[in-house]
């Protein structure tokens, strides 16, 4: 367990298309191959052109000659089976994707391919909203606090993600939902007994993820302010606005149980993220 | 155990306080009752039996607390609709009718409280809402004015009726209808009592309310007429209240035949839509008087009126709702519990079994006139211009829905609101997918800050009258002594409806001594692609105006002059920040609107302002200003209130509070009211040199709630020389105040008790 978690990511594989986004998403993934000190695998669907071929060699030119450590994977097909195929087979852990501005440029989106590969691929997805050329300093990450059987594992995974992008803050969110109060405020009784309740449930929750902060080694708490914060909302999608309220630079979440027709119906957890980027987010696997 | 036994002990030494305030409002309740009734074409006994039915009923079963329940206005358009299509003009076979649809109508509203659905009424825009209610206004005033002229036959819609105002009027000048004169003078008679009630501020006249002056003097006319007057009573029976002999004994046998008709069925709706809307809107006004500050349980409350329509309406009684008005003459005369509105059924009860016969002799023209102003106060072309204010948008909604409820129906009309909110807020941003996109996203999220406690509500994408139960279930769930940030930042669109929902729980926050404070509106205010709606609104159409120099009035110029003088500060500006008033125990039953021309000193010690506020809601709606003196004091002195003795004018408004007698000083005691509930800390505090002072100057209603003090005399606008008298005296006696050697002798008293 402890060998993994101190090399969550060797293997991170980002998806081109020839947009004007090329140059800036692939500096956000030579930045992240730096930060983990992994191997990178850009992949292409499409043809295989020689102008392409220099585009991209010239962008990557400056990063490493080394050919074991950056490699170019040139395949067609289907984009969402071509990536989560070729992540499989090389092994990678973690993909990632740049999001779409919405028309008003302040929200984002990803489109439906982005959306298919977050929900089917076999390892991390890290969504990007505005890849950029220069570095832009990772401050706060917010992290789900979710009474879920992955939880304990995303938070200490998230500790060493934080450590490799040298956050300064870490704020992990408990979510309490309106079903678990099970009080209907209608007067002044009922509003008391909700205030209780909650103060109750937002304990309970705390002292769950103070355990789970007791088994973070320390190395990897060090220099980090960690918090807590429990917010009433919906589940899954209030922890996207409140990452939104404190402006964090990067939310990690648990990864989504396999989703089912059903659930693209009842929208639920992460699709209320996808369907509106707060920020960079993180989904673990 | 302890606890409820006291507040069974409470609810005790509360009852004649509450069976007072009880019968006040029974005075109110039975010609308002009557009225109702006849303007709906029902008979005239069906509105007080819905007022004691409902008075039983809600105040057994309802989750409010000051509320009183009877027949309301609201309902007059819909149920004079009822009666009259029902049965295809046959007005009893109608009644029936609707007494079906009325008991009906009441198992809905069970339906609607045992789910909880009262958030629903949360999905009408305010702005259509004002429209239909300023459409119900102009229908009942369009027919009762007929009536109070004593032209009782007069049909048609709406329209028709307001453009035959003119014949109705012209026809009392024809020799032939002389005999109907009579009738119209006493109806116009009384609606100038009903206009002047407000403007006449003296204490005997204003214990009894105005709709009980106009019967009390209409069956005074007839029994002058019987005993001193060889000539008999001008006004025909046909045109005197008709009370059965029975009124107990045999009650209207409901009609459910037309029960799956579909015009039966929209009558069940439209009462439905209706009393919801009206009950949920009068409990909230109303919890927003409660001196007590209590929260009320709406779905409780619409479950008990509902039981209580079909109780009246099994009985031959309109069905129940909360109505505002009795309301709030109910909290201004000292209600503090349900047992109030049980006590104004129980009078009306003695007043239908004790005084038929004196019932009978009051004219429908009177009546008629106490609707007349009731219509007018709903459709007051001061609503139009309120509406006006906020937006031209919001002025497109109001008559889109008064044209519609006027010329259709009620539910024809609210929806024609509906549909024009919508359509404006897509025109206003430009796009449908925007609203279709979020409408069903959780838009709110709220959690409590660690750093001060705070609650932190925050709000995207769009917030309006659609999604606008969301947030209020968040708001809900924070206790009103604490302190909320709602954030709007993040929000791209914000309508009218939540905005004035917003200031209502700003006000709430602010009596129960927490904060509720608005926050990101500013942005938008600044981008110039924003919607108008929002702009427009940012200040909640409260807009401060900062008149120049130059626009000073006589008076406020004067006062400048006095500051200056003083070489104190002057604000003309109007503060809407009345929270330091609240306090005072005069202002707690009372609505402060705002402050303005304000005078104060440098440390802030000292100010004078006026003070705009209005006695509750509705006909007792209109608008005090008076001009007080506030002192803040440097220590902690006992809470107590001093009036001259015999000048009931304030004192009556402090139930709960002892008389306490200061010893060695009988001609004080004798001379002065002095009243709270610390006697032995109030009796040190009153020292030879205070008392002194007090005898020896000119008498002011003086005020103190522990840290300041309030000083004032009328409840009118101080001229500048009293405003001088005011200041001299504040002054001395804040200079007494502070000289006595009071601290030691709180510090010690609390030591023995315990």
């Amino acid at each position: 367990m402890s060998e993994a978690l101190h090399h969550k990511f060797n293997t991170i594989l980002i998806g081109v298309a020839f947009s004007p986004n090329l140059k800036n998403n692939i500096f956000e993934a030579m930045r992240m191959v730096d930060f983990f000190d992994c191997k990178m695998i850009i992949v292409h669907v499409g043809e295989k052109t020689q102008e392409k071929e220099d585009k991209i060699k010239a962008l990557i030119s400056g990063f490493s000659e080394d050919h074991e450590k950056v490699k170019v994977i040139w395949k067609q097909g289907n984009p969402v089976e071509v990536i989560i195929e070729t992540a499989k087979t090389n092994h990678a852990d973690l993909i990632m994707l740049g999001a779409i501005p919405r028309e008003d440029f302040l929200k984002f989106y990803i489109g439906s391919i982005a959306r298919k590969i977050t929900r089917h691929a076999h390892c991390s997805v890290l969504l990007l909203i505005k890849p950029s050329e220069d570095l832009r300093p990772c401050n706060h990450i917010v992290v789900n606090g979710l009474q879920d059987e992955k939880t304990r594992q995303t938070i200490l995974d998230s500790f060493e993600v934080a450590q490799n992008l040298g956050a300064q803050k870490l704020t992990i969110v408990e979510e309490i939902s309106h079903q678990e109060v099970k009080v209907v405020v209608e007067d002044d009784r009922s509003l008391l007994k909700d205030t209780l309740i909650k103060e109750q449930l937002a304990k309970k929750e705390d002292l769950r993820v103070q355990h789970i902060l007791e088994d973070v080694p320390e190395d990897l708490k060090y220099g980090i302010l960690i918090k807590t914060q429990s917010i009433f909302g919906k589940r899954g999608y209030s922890i996207g606005h409140y990452a939104k309220v404190v402006a964090a630079d990067l939310l990690i979440m648990n990864a989504p149980e396999r989703t089912t027709f059903l659930d693209r119906i009842f929208i639920q957890d992460i699709e209320h993220i996808l369907s509106e980027l707060p920020t960079d987010v993180l989904i673990m696997r | 155990m302890g606890n409820s036994k006291s507040n069974t002990s409470k609810f005790i030494s509360e009852l004649p306080k509450n069976m007072f305030s009880g019968f006040v409002v029974s005075l109110i309740a039975l010609p308002l009752g009557l009225g109702l009734a006849l303007a709906s074409e029902a008979p005239p006994i069906s509105g007080v039996i819905a007022s004691i039915v409902g008075g039983i009923v809600v105040s057994i079963f309802g989750g409010s607390n000051v509320t009183i329940t009877g027949p309301g206005n609201g309902l007059v358009v819909v149920l004079l609709g009822a009666i009259t299509i029902l049965a295809d003009g046959n007005m009893y076979q109608g009644y029936i009718f609707t007494l079906a649809a009325i008991i009906c109508s009441g198992v809905l509203m069970i339906i609607i409280g045992q789910l909880r659905l009262g958030t629903l009424s949360d999905f009408f825009p305010s702005s259509a809402i004002q429209g239909m209610l300023a459409a119900i206004g102009i229908s009942i005033f369009a027919k009762q004015f007929h009536v109070m002229l004593a032209n009782t036959s007069i049909k048609g819609d709406t329209l028709s009726m307001l453009a035959d105002i003119p014949t109705s009027i012209s026809v009392l000048f024809t020799p032939e209808y002389s005999d109907i004169v009579i009738a119209a003078v006493v109806g116009v008679s009384s609606l100038f009592i009903m206009v002047f009630y407000g403007k006449i501020r003296n204490k005997y006249f204003q214990l009894v309310p105005a709709p009980m002056w106009i019967v009390l003097i209409a069956i005074g006319l007839s029994y002058y007429y019987e005993f001193f007057s060889t000539e008999a009573y001008p006004i025909s029976a046909s045109l005197l209240v008709q009370i059965p002999n029975e009124v107990f004994s045999s009650f209207p046998r409901p009609d459910f035949s037309l029960l799956l008709d579909m015009k039966f069925i929209g009558v069940v709706v439209s009462i439905t839509l209706i009393s919801t809307i009206e009950s949920l809107l009068s409990i909230k006004a109303v919890d927003k008087l409660d001196p007590l500050k209590r929260r009320s349980n709406v779905n409780k409350d619409l479950t008990a009126l509902g039981i209580a329509s079909i109780v009246s309406g099994f009985v031959g009684g309109l069905n129940v709702v909360t109505v505002i008005a009795r309301s709030s003459v109910n909290v201004n005369n000292g209600g503090s519990n349900r047992s109030s509105n049980f006590f104004h059924s129980v009078f009306l009860i003695l007043f239908v079994v004790l005084f038929q016969d004196q019932l009978r002799r009051i004219p429908l023209t009177a009546l008629a006139a106490i609707l007349v102003y009731t219509g007018y106060k709903l459709a007051a072309p001061k609503n139009l211009k309120d509406v006006a204010k906020i937006g031209k948008e919001q002025l497109l909604i109001f008559s889109a829905t008064v044209i519609a409820t006027i010329t259709t129906n009620l539910i024809t009309g609210i929806l024609v609101g509906i549909l024009t909110t919508i359509l404006i807020h897509f025109v206003l941003n430009k796009s449908i997918m925007f609203f279709v996109r979020n409408l069903f996203k959780p838009n709110v999220l709220m959690f409590k800050e660690e750093i001060n406690d705070n609650y932190f509500v925050s709000i995207k994408n769009f917030s309006s009258f659609m999604n606008y139960t969301k947030l209020k279930k968040k708001l809900d769930t924070i206790p009103e002594n604490e302190d909320a940030v709602v954030d709007f930042s993040l929000c791209d669109f914000v309508d009218y409806t939540v905005q004035e929902s917003l200031i209502g729980y700003q006000e709430t926050f602010k009596r129960k001594g927490g904060s509720f404070e608005i926050t990101g509106l500013d942005i938008h205010g600044a981008s110039s692609e924003h919607p108008l709606a929002v702009r427009s609104l940012i200040p909640f159409s409260k807009k401060l105006k900062v008149g120049p120099k130059s626009n000073l009035t006589k008076r406020q110029f004067d006062l400048q002059q006095i500051a200056d003088d003083f070489s104190w500060n002057y604000d003309p500006k109007k503060d809407e920040n009345v929270l330091a008033l609240s306090d005072f125990v005069f202002f707690k039953i009372k609505k402060v609107s705002y402050l303005n021309n304000a005078i104060f000193d440098q440390r802030d010690v000292f100010r004078i302002s006026d003070v705009v506020f209005s006695e509750g809601e509705f006909i007792a709606r209109s608008l005090v200003r008076t001009t007080v003196l506030t002192i803040k004091l440097n220590k902690e002195i006992p809470k107590f209130t001093l009036d001259k003795e015999g000048l009931l004018e304030f004192v009556y408004k402090f139930a709960g509070f002892k008389d306490v007698t200061i010893q060695g000083h009988p001609d004080f005691s004798k001379r002065f009211y002095l009243l709270g509930e610390d006697t032995e800390n109030i009796r040190s505090f009153f020292t030879d040199e205070i008392v002194l002072f007090f005898e020896s100057n000119p008498y002011y209603h003086i005020e103190c709630n522990g840290q300041s003090l309030l000083l004032m005399r009328k409840e009118r606008l101080a001229s500048i020389k009293e405003i001088k008298a005011l200041l001299d005296y504040g002054t001395r006696l804040e200079k007494i105040i502070s000289g006595t050697q009071y601290d030691e002798i709180v510090l010690k008293t609390p030591k023995i008790k315990t």
